[in-house]
């Protein structure tokens, strides 16, 4: 069996649905990226996976098991904005991930317990590149440094999965290229299975080993909404040979991306 | 250049915020002046002197009745009714407007409570309060925490709930429990907006303090004003205006002081 499977998910706000019908296996070690046009229901099925959405119909399963119908620690997420806790310092944000597994009560660690928990802090703020900003607080932190905290502070829990959205759509185009290479590091070290939505197609197409879009196949000429979307490329990017072959249709890609989802021309 | 966009040096700008001071006194002193020219024994606008007199008499001088300082007495009393009034409702709506924001059972459960206690006019029950609670203390603090304590509960909620939802969820992916996230995650945050919250509904605790006292009371600020008002005292009454108002301000401004010696992350936050 696959490591996460997608079994006939569907996903309806009320009477209008979202997503439909989607299938997939994920194997362990994949990193798969999302990509649609604004509002095709990349969130959401991300959101599915964090488990703060519920599917309306169908089931993920990871490793066979169903996914738990809340967050917890065998999911990591990296937001856009408001990943990280704006009252604690950069080793204190991520120490603070050891603290909740390690003390259920008082969610503090002392003495001993805390200065091993601190190396292990020390290195991983090491790895992302903020030892030099160690006390900063948050807003003391520029929007590259944040992220890179937020991925820190992710990965010091050991995830399973981590699912990343839009993580750097807020950051400048050089910034970008250093947070790509810091991810792509960290996911081949921890071989960790990576979920991404992006708006990004070249980022897309960089960084992982499978590319999804979604989009809508049918269409309702009177009303975009009756619909919800389903994957309409799954591109294996595993291979130097199987990513010559997807760009190809980088192309049309772009095209779906680019098109607004309630002004899609009928079918 | 713009007026919108001319920005006062700062010398100018402190000049600029006492000059009304300034004037404000001075028209007073004259409208003083004058009305005491016409009749010596005018009280209504008492001079610099006679209030100095009569304060001197209240704070430097032990009462010939009681042989206590009544100024410093009635400060004492007022300051300390304030203090348990207002502490109190601060810890009450901490404790409960957290637990509301973070739990929606109990949100469910409490929220519209709350709301229609806070609906309810404090002064209205206030007689209850004195049939319940008696004439002393008790009454005093009970109607300033009812006055108040349901407005910083309210506004607790609302900025427990404020906290961005991406912090909570992050939280239960490094396996927080709900305890956890509570005090490690949304306690901290709350803080600086609770004392935010109490220094808006200090002056709120004022008003319920001094009816309070003005109603019934032996001692206290609010009592000594409405006291002396029977004899129109005027050179008591605005002494001890002044001093309220000199109180709260002091009150005020220690309170931001230690706000911002305490969170510097959330000051420098709202820039
Ligand atoms: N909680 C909700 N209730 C109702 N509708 C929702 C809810 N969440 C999302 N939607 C709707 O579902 C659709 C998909 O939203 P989603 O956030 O998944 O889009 P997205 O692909 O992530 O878009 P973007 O690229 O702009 O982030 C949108 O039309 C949105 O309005
Ligand atoms: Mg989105």
């Amino acid at each position: 069996m696959s490591y996460i499977q997608v079994n006939n998910l569907w996903k309806e706000f009320g009477q209008t649905p979202v997503l439909e019908r989607i299938n997939a296996d994920i194997e362990q070690g994949a990193f798969v990226t999302l990509v649609g046009t604004s509002g095709c229901g990349k969130s959401t099925f991300l959101n599915m996976l964090l488990g703060i959405t519920q599917p309306s119909r169908g089931e993920i399963t990871l490793e066979d098991q169903p996914l738990k119908a809340e967050p917890d620690g065998e999911r990591g997420i990296v937001f856009q904005r408001y990943s990280v806790f704006p009252h604690l310092n950069v080793r204190q944000n991520i120490l603070i991930a050891l603290e909740f597994s390690a003390s259920p009560f008082l969610a503090r660690l002392f003495g001993q317990a805390k200065n091993e928990a601190l190396r292990k802090v020390d290195e991983i703020i090491e790895r992302v590149g903020l030892s030099h900003a160690a006390t900063r607080y948050p807003h003391e932190l520029s929007g590259g440094m944040r992220q890179r905290l937020a991925i820190a502070q992710a990965l010091i829990a050991r995830p399973k999965v981590l699912l990343l959205d839009e993580p750097f759509g807020a950051l400048d185009p050089g910034i970008r290229k250093d947070m790509h290479q810091l991810v792509k590091e960290l996911w081949q070290q921890e071989k960790l299975t990576v979920f991404m939505v992006t708006h990004d197609l070249q980022e897309a197409f960089l960084l992982g080993t499978r590319l999804w879009v979604f989009d809508k196949v049918r269409h309702d000429p009177d009303d975009a909404s009756v619909y919800g979307s389903r994957i309409t490329y799954d591109l294996d990017l595993s291979t130097p040979q199987s990513a010559a072959n997807a760009d190809e249709f980088s192309g049309e890609i772009e095209q779906t991306i680019a098109q607004p989802v309630n002004t899609l021309p009928s079918s | 250049m713009r007026l919108i966009n001319r920005q006062p040096s700062p010398p100018v700008k402190l000049l600029l915020g006492i000059l009304p001071f300034v004037i404000l006194f001075f028209v007073y002193v004259g409208a003083s002046q004058q009305r005491l020219a016409e009749n010596p024994n005018d009280k209504l606008l008492p001079d610099l002197t006679k209030m100095s007199t009569a304060m001197e008499r209240l704070a430097l001088e032990p009462s010939k009745r009681t042989g206590e300082y009544l100024f410093w007495q009635d400060t004492g009393s007022s300051l300390q009714r304030l203090a348990l009034g207002v502490g109190i409702s601060a810890l009450m709506g901490l404790i409960i407007g957290l637990v509301n924001g973070a739990i929606p059972v109990v949100r469910a459960n409490l929220s519209p409570l709350i709301t229609a206690i806070s609906l309810v006019p404090p002064m209205a029950i206030l007689p209850i309060l004195f049939i319940i609670f008696g004439l002393g203390e008790v009454s005093k603090v009970v109607l300033i925490i009812i006055g108040i304590a349901p407005f910083i509960m309210r506004d607790m909620q609302a900025r427990t709930l404020e906290i961005p939802s991406e912090e909570i969820i992050k939280a239960q992916t490094l396996t927080a429990n709900s305890w956890q996230i509570v005090i490690r995650v949304l306690l901290p945050q709350i803080l600086p907006r609770l004392l935010d919250t109490v220094r808006l509904s200090l002056g709120a605790a004022w008003i319920f303090l001094i009816a309070a006292e003005a109603i019934a009371s032996t001692d206290g600020l609010g009592y000594r004003i409405f006291l002396v008002r029977r004899y129109l005292s005027m050179d008591v009454i605005l002494p001890y205006v002044l001093w309220i108002t000199l109180l709260a301000f002091f009150i005020d401004w220690g309170l931001r002081i230690i706000s911002q010696r305490m969170f510097p992350w959330y000051h420098s936050q709202k820039h």
